[in-house]
């Protein structure tokens, strides 16, 4: 188990940095990968005093103040939901389930878009008021779906995806009440809600990266309770797990991090449904393997999608919510179909 | 090592139990039937503390259930659950291993190393084949008997078998129970098992408690409650009684009518 978590994490930690250094190096002013290496290591402590610059002042810039900090916040956002998606996959035993698909997503939308719309995003707590609100009505958005697809004790994988896209549809004409409303920051608001990283700059970053270590210490935590939830919840009961306790605790730590993620980012689906199947797929059902995992592969998975983002129509850009939905709602197309093949069988 | 006084348990004011009273020894092997709806399933429940009790008392061990905390009651008492295991992708050792939690801090770390524990278990439910493969490609007996296995590794002092044998054939089901007896033998441990078949109970249990529409009809020995008065006034047919002719013990045969 330790082994397999050391290999993954090295895999994905080489993945990511490669990832990252290419698609910094990617954009409207190319830039060669080995430039983009020097320049990230030059801002290393002792290591960079070795490095003599041998690159314009402009690339620096274009590195330090556009390029890498939009990579970082792809990372952390894609993190915080894949995470997310992984907590309430394994504590509903649903596959399907996703920040997304609840409805958490864009309950946590309906609370960032009111104060955005109403310039209250700065008003009490600074930058964090809006992922505190987030949380709040992404957590209220999640009550409802759960209290409408319980039926006697019951929560049936299909109902609770109806009352997921139900709550969506509902929240979904709030938000677009609450845009018609105020014409002034309607462009704002629509390409933020599409989702998109670009214009972020490091403030956003130090905002999210809080949240992502405290769900994650959290979560992993409560990996081996939700590998004996995939048994069965009496069987977790009969093993001593504190079912409601666990489950409660899990579905809050999940919404915390999808509210984080919307509040900047936007709504971006399917990212917390597609990541951790797929990391199921190569290192099997293990929660205490597939939580850091889940987290580590879903950052690159939506870096490479911010940066199909930015430069399939470059100069143009591509909301990013775009790029995931288009990639992921197939891909939940065929999962549904799977799982219905499976009941037959 | 098990005392139920007055126990009652109702379903939004439908009375499910009433007036349960009952001892275990520590050791034994205790069989409870009846007929559908009769409360066994309820009675497993309370006693593995998953549903609180409306009056009366369990005390395990010489403590009330609710008294203990959900680990502490997960290493004196496991559940044998009558449905199998679902298809997951864990493999047979690592559901085995899962026994262990009660036993980890939050940490993941064991009080002891376990190994050698599941490896005896893994050789007494001959599982050593399956060890490396997934659940979702096991039968539905070979589920049940690596269910059976994580409950031992749990090393409870009161094992509760709720209807283990419903969905096994009869090769599985005299399996399943041989192997339940073998291991009591060696650790002195407690058996509660609700069981449907009522010669499978004969044959296995010490003592029976007979439940009808949530009352305790009788408990003690099987040749004192497999009577076929009592059985005509509980399930509402006449049955044969014979001894079994090599453990002597009461057998039932079925009479259908025939025009």
């Amino acid at each position: 188990m330790k082994g397999r978590l050391l290999f993954w994490s090295g895999v994905g930690g080489l993945l990511l940095l490669l990832s990252m250094v290419l698609s910094i190096s990617m954009g409207a002013a190319n830039l060669p990968p080995s430039q983009v290496w020097l320049i990230l290591l030059h801002q290393v402590p002792v290591v960079g005093d070795f490095i003599t610059v041998s690159w314009p002042e402009s690339a620096e810039q274009i590195v330090m103040k556009v390029r890498f900090p939009r990579v970082i916040l792809a990372v952390l956002v894609g993190a915080c939901l894949s995470l997310a998606g992984a907590g309430f996959q394994g504590v509903l035993r649903n596959p399907l389930a996703d920040p997304y698909t609840m409805g958490v997503a864009s309950g946590a939308a309906v609370g960032a878009a009111f104060l955005i719309l109403f310039g209250l995003h700065i008003s009490f707590l600074g930058q964090w008021s809006i992922p505190l609100v987030a949380f709040l009505t992404g957590l209220l958005s999640l009550w409802i779906v759960l209290r409408l697809a319980n039926t006697q004790g019951k929560l049936q994988t299909e109902t609770l995806l109806l009352s997921g896209v139900v709550v969506q549809a509902f929240l979904g004409s709030l938000v677009s009440f609450m845009v018609s409303l105020s014409d002034k920051v309607v462009n704002e608001i629509v390409f933020w809600l599409l989702g998109s990283l670009s214009f972020r700059g490091w403030a956003y970053s130090y905002v999210l990266v809080p949240y992502l270590l405290i769900g994650l210490v959290v979560l992993v935590s409560y990996a081996r309770s939700l590998n004996l939830f995939a048994l069965g919840e009496r069987q977790a009961a009969h093993l001593g797990v504190h079912v409601d306790r666990t489950k409660l605790l899990v579905l809050i730590i999940s919404t915390m991090l999808t509210a984080a993620a919307v509040s900047i980012s936007g709504i971006i689906g399917f990212v917390g449904l597609v990541v951790p199947h797929l990391v199921r797929l190569m290192m099997g059902p293990d929660y205490r393997l597939l939580l850091p995992m889940s987290t580590l592969f879903g950052g690159i998975y939506v870096l490479w999608a911010d940066t199909l983002a930015r430069m399939l129509l470059s100069p143009t850009e591509i909301p990013l919510g775009v790029i995931t939905a288009f990639l992921g709602a197939p891909f939940f197309a065929y999962l549904l179909r799977m799982r219905k093949q499976q009941g037959r069988g | 090592m098990i005392q139920v006084k007055g126990l009652r348990k109702s379903y939004q004011a439908t009375p499910v139990l009433r007036d349960l009273t009952f001892e275990v020894a520590k050791g034994e092997f205790f069989g409870v039937i009846g007929p559908n709806g009769s409360g066994k399933s309820t009675l497993c429940k309370l006693l593995s503390g998953v549903v609180g009790l409306d009056a009366g008392e369990i005390i395990l061990d010489g403590k009330e259930v609710g008294g203990y905390s959900r680990k502490e009651l997960a290493r004196l008492l496991a559940v044998l659950e009558q449905e199998a295991l679902p298809p997951v992708g864990f493999l047979v050792r690592e559901v085995l291993e899962m026994g262990r939690f009660p036993y980890q801090n939050w940490l993941g770390e064991d009080t002891e190393d376990a190994q050698p524990l599941i490896d005896e278990i893994v050789h007494l439910l001959r599982l050593e084949d399956l060890e490396q493969r997934s659940l979702e490609h096991l039968s539905g007996g070979e589920k049940q008997r690596v269910a059976l296995g994580k409950a031992l590794v749990q090393k409870p002092r009161i094992l509760l078998l709720d209807e283990p044998t419903t969905y096994l054939d009869i090769g599985y089901q005299i399996q399943l129970m041989d192997i339940v007896r073998s291991w009591q033998k060696t650790t002195q441990v407690t058996v509660v098992a609700v069981l449907h078949d009522l010669n499978l109970a004969s044959l296995y249990c010490d003592r029976i408690l007979m439940l009808n529409q949530g009352r305790q009809v009788g408990v003690g020995t099987p040749e004192q409650i497999l009577r076929s008065g009592l059985i005509e006034e509980v399930y509402g047919v006449r049955p044969i009684i014979l001894e079994h002719p090599v453990h002597h013990l009461p057998q039932i045969m079925l009479q259908s009518v025939r025009p």
